[in-house]
């Protein structure tokens, strides 16, 4: 019978080769990641085994901090501006015909497949002097001549938002479609206008989806690890791009093995709250 | 009033989609070593030099190979994994489904050092199954939820049926749940094998400096002397997957797969 619970040892067969996989190339993998962050560096070789905390009173140099405060504070901008805009985005896309919308969503797709590698080079090529956008403003004579937009705060901080907007309209998109569409429909009939349907009907009854998403994209935006190097300048690299460097160029696994954790931690007590807040939603419902 | 506000502000975002897209399109049709645009003159060579030049054939190999059997390892995990979690009901459901999902939602740099610290301290470092294992393992949890939703939308008195009738759990499982979920095994599948193409920082963290995938060698080439070709191979990627995404829009259920609940009588 379906749904029952599995009889006898057999019964869990379907589970051998798959927990075989996840713990030997998981679990593992994290568990020597746990260790190395406490060993000990050894400068030219790798590390040697050892118990010290050296590596986490590291966070507490300023260099770190200001990395930390910069990605807190960028992946926040970018998570914010995604969300303000996605949200009555993927409202209008749930209004559309169903036609429509799965145009809107193979391209949302498409665009969140890309590599970061590639949505860099593009952004690159369309901040440039030579291929950008000031070569049709040149054209458009709104600017004498062309000009380079990139690397820079503001070349990053649209990269990012390109790479996490399709994410957020993915994330929001469950909550929008399943919205009952009487609820709009009745707010009209009652005499709202469909922005103030929107900002007092909409808006409010998806607080809980609203605030979730940010968090995810939040999360989303904090992993970003070559749009930094890319896009920005080095004042501009991101926990994600230390770690990178840390662990391949200056080969300090040791050090870069505890600010993964310390990210990992921060990531998993975000998403923890995500899913609280998604359960209440569902309690209230 | 509202519905020109709306049109303009969609129109405004594919706008923004599309901007970078078009630009490199333009860029890939220049006909000297140059990235400008609009091209000057017109040519294909860059897409020929992708198939021809050995410093981009040997990426596109690694990157396919890598792909074709990575998303079979993330499907071979995911399978039996939802299966177990449709068939029975176990307390740690839960626990199961987390491990199966950890490995893609957590920022991917962090799972990208595990596999470094990994596969450096079992010496296989630089190898190119480790990097198919490691994206079979990055990617399990699209499979996981694509089989998942396929299972759920099975309907029970199908298998209460076939049990009435005799059908032990190894007939059910092949002759019908298969059958029903191979759909979504394929869209699962698809996903992982997109993704896995795209994908930089795990495969460069396992094995950066030995197999050169495209994302890695388009890396390279950012820093290190850029070419045109660099504008085709994301042209090639972009309609691979808009190729890719809309036969699964067009032989599934894509808004639901998606997680909106519409269609699901179809």
């Amino acid at each position: 019978m379906i749904r029952g619970k599995p009889r006898g040892f057999l019964a869990h067969g379907p589970l051998a080769y798959p927990l075989l996989m996840l713990t030997v190339f998981f679990i593992a993998p994290f568990s020597t990641m746990l260790a190395v962050s406490f060993f000990h560096r050894v400068p030219g070789a790798f590390f040697e085994p050892g118990f010290e905390l050296a590596n986490y009173a590291r966070f507490f140099s300023p260099f770190f901090l200001r990395v930390l405060g910069f990605s807190l504070s960028i992946a926040a901008i970018a998570s914010v501006i995604c969300v303000a805009v996605g949200f009555p985005f993927t409202y209008f896309m749930t209004r559309t015909s169903r036609r429509s919308q799965v145009v809107w969503l193979v391209l949302m797709l498409s665009v969140l497949s890309l590599s970061e590698v590639i949505i860099g080079f593009s952004w690159s090529t369309l901040l440039s002097r030579t291929a950008g956008v000031s070569n049709l403003l040149v054209w458009m004579s709104l600017m004498d001549q062309p000009v380079s937009w990139t690397p820079g705060l503001t070349a990053l901080l649209l990269g990012m938002t390109y790479l996490a907007f399709p994410y957020t309209v993915l994330v929001l998109y469950p909550s929008l479609a399943r919205l009952d569409p009487e609820l709009p429909e009745a707010a009209r009939t009652l005499g709202a206008s469909p922005a103030r349907t929107f900002l007092t009907v909409i808006v409010p009854l998806l607080r809980n989806a609203i605030m979730a998403a940010l968090i995810m994209v939040f999360v989303f935006t904090l992993g970003v690890y070559l749009l930094p190097q890319v896009l920005g300048r080095p004042p501009h690299w991101t926990i994600s791009v230390l770690i990178t460097d840390q662990a391949i160029y200056q080969s300090n696994l040791p050090f870069s093995a505890a600010m993964a954790i310390f990210l990992m931690l921060v990531s998993l007590a975000l998403v923890g709250v995500t899913l609280l807040i998604s359960q209440k939603s569902r309690a209230a419902s | 009033m509202t519905g020109i506000f709306r049109t303009l502000f969609m129109a405004a975002i594919a706008a923004f989609l599309a901007a970078p897209l078009v630009v490199v399109f333009g860029v890939a049709l220049n006909a000297k070593r140059q990235l400008l645009f609009p091209p000057q003159g017109l040519s294909l060579r860059w897409y020929g030099e992708l198939v021809t030049s050995e410093a981009w054939l040997i990426p596109v190999q690694n990157s396919l190979t890598i792909a074709f059997l990575s998303a079979f390892v993330a499907l071979t995990v995911a399978l039996p994994l939802a299966y177990f979690l449709w068939r029975y009901r176990v307390f740690y459901a839960r626990a199961l489904m987390a491990l199966g999902v950890a490995p893609f939602i957590l920022p991917p740099v962090i799972t990208a050092l595990g596999f470094l610290v990994f596969w450096a301290t079992i010496g296989l470092y630089g190898a190119l199954p480790a990097v198919v294992i490691s994206h079979g393992i990055f990617f399990t949890t699209l499979p996981l939820m694509t089989v998942s939703l396929g299972l759920e939308s099975i309907d029970r008195e199908v298998i209460e049926a076939a049990e009435t009738m005799g059908a032990d759990e190894r007939t059910v499982f092949l002759t019908v749940v298969l059958p029903l979920v191979r759909p979504y095994m394929i869209s699962g599948y698809a996903f992982a094998f997109v993704l896995s193409l795209n994908e930089y920082i795990v495969a460069y963290m396992v094995a950066g400096f030995t197999v050169e995938t495209l994302p890695i060698k388009i890396f390279n080439s950012l820093r290190y002397g850029y070419t045109p070709v660099m504008a085709s191979v994301t042209v090639a990627f972009v309609a691979l997957a808009v190729l890719v995404f809309s036969l699964i829009a067009y032989y599934g259920n894509l808004p639901r797969l998606l997680g909106a609940w519409v269609g699901e009588k179809e």
